[in-house]
């Protein structure tokens, strides 16, 4: 039977986890203030890029250029991008275990990662995958180079031909609320990768604005060929590679957004825990508190009855 | 009908910088100025270092444009920059530092080809950001030019 004691030093650790959880959860929406912005602001080049890149390859033909090349997949790279930290919920579970699935799902081929964030790596390692790389530290501060480094090291590997294709999972931003598990395919590049709609969602009303005009001058350059300034095989060396660059950037940020969103929600629960947990022990302990008086009471009484009737 | 007038979108890998409708731009090519009015043929080609300025009625607006693509279409440029800043929020002092910087590393980097492209690349950078503020009318030209 816990004492009054046990009870009111048990309360007292819940409410300084409380005080923790919800400290916590400030400093979250904060960052995620920060981190949304970043993506929103990323955006824009993001969806700008896809087009340019998507209309410059309708208008060529042929291109050798090599991450443009399709090959039978043999081998498979990952990117899996999950938080540093913890206590954010199933975030970085949800993608480890999306991971594993698809590993499985892919039945004995070659299959290695690239790992982004702490967890992941732990996870991975765990399980024995092969690493080809791995970035810790990321999350916090997503800078364009980070995804430089990033993709450098995917392209190296995709024309080296030790990967034969690349996809990323990782989880994206949708709302504070809602974070979304994507599996999305990084390269090769094809027409149809280039068509998803995977990136540049949620359009900014700057964007909206603009829409109808670019959809007009879409049309009016249908057909048409493009001026090169240079050798479009030139031009294409260097988009592509831009291309992938800001694809990871734009997953690097959204992941980043996501994790604080879902840590946010994850200590906003268990603030909320804390204080229903609060509530039950202080019935409790109200409860054995009155038992006791009422134990006394009744000690007094029957003492009282005693000494009256002796 | 050609249009009459061009819409102008600059974008950065960490910012939307600008979204105007303008009468003419002109973008520093790699292989040099391209001036662009409206109804230009459609273009894809690289952005150089250099200055960006665009026009619209009377008022002429400059920009540092650091590498990256641009994209003409009938009536819309749509310039996709590594980095770009806007003329008059340009640091004089600090370019005007890095360059001389870069102008130091570029002399003791030898033969290291690595070493040289990066710091010649620099040297650029600053010296597009001076150009830009100078037309800008933050500096004097000359003084802009060492």
């Amino acid at each position: 039977m816990p004492t009054l004691l046990d009870y009111r030093r048990r309360v007292r650790s819940v409410k300084n986890t409380q005080q923790i959880t919800r400290a916590m959860k400030f400093v979250s929406a904060a960052k995620l203030r920060r981190a949304q912005e970043g993506v929103f602001r990323a955006r824009p080049y993001a969806k700008e890029i896809r087009r340019v890149l998507q209309s410059a390859m309708q208008r060529t033909t042929e291109t050798d250029n090599p991450l443009l090349e399709s090959r039978p997949e043999e081998r498979i790279l990952v990117l899996v991008v999950t938080s540093d930290k913890g206590l954010a919920g199933p975030f970085s579970t949800n993608v480890l275990r999306r991971a594993f699935e698809y590993r499985r799902s892919l039945q004995g081929k070659d299959v290695q990662a690239i790992a982004v964030g702490r967890k992941g790596l732990e996870g991975l390692r765990r399980r024995k995958w092969k690493l080809a790389a791995e970035w810790v530290n990321v999350s916090m501060h997503v800078e364009f180079h980070h995804a430089e480094e990033i993709s450098k090291r995917i392209s190296d590997l995709y024309i080296s031909k030790e990967v034969d294709a690349v996809y990323a999972i990782y989880n994206e931003f949708k709302s504070v609320a809602v974070q979304k598990l994507r599996v999305e395919k990084l390269l090769p590049l094809n027409r149809e990768s280039l068509a998803g709609d995977s990136g540049a969602k949620g359009q900014s009303r700057r964007e909206r604005k603009t829409a109808s005009p670019q959809q007009d001058s879409d049309k009016l350059a249908e057909g048409v060929d493009y001026i090169y300034e240079e050798p479009p095989d030139e031009i294409f060396a260097k988009l592509v590679p831009r291309y992938l660059e800001t694809e990871v950037f734009r997953i690097l940020l959204e992941s980043a957004a996501a994790e604080h969103a879902a840590r946010m929600t994850a200590m906003d629960a268990a603030t909320t825990n804390a204080g229903e947990l609060i509530a039950s022990l202080t019935l409790d302990m109200n409860k054995i508190r009155q038992a006791s008086i009422t134990k006394e009471i009744i000690e007094i009484v029957s003492g009282a009855s005693f000494a009256a009737s002796s | 009908m050609l249009p009459q007038n061009l819409e102008l979108e600059i974008v950065t890998p960490e910012k939307h910088m600008l979204d105007e409708t303008v009468d003419y731009v002109e973008v520093p090519g790699k292989e040099g100025y391209m001036g662009i009015l409206p109804g230009h043929a459609p273009l894809l080609s690289q952005l150089g270092m250099g200055t960006l300025s665009y026009r619209k009625g009377g008022d002429v607006q400059y920009f540092a444009a650091l590498g990256g693509f641009v994209e003409v279409l009938p009536g819309r440029v749509i310039v996709l920059a590594d980095a770009c800043e806007r003329a008059r929020e340009i640091d004089v002092e600090r370019a005007r530092t890095s360059l001389e910087k870069a102008r130091g590393e570029l002399a003791q980097s030898g033969s290291a080809d690595n070493k040289k492209a990066e710091a010649s690349a620099a040297m650029d950078r600053a010296q597009a950001r001076l150009d830009a503020a100078s037309k800008a009318g933050q500096v004097p030209a000359s003084t802009a030019r060492h």
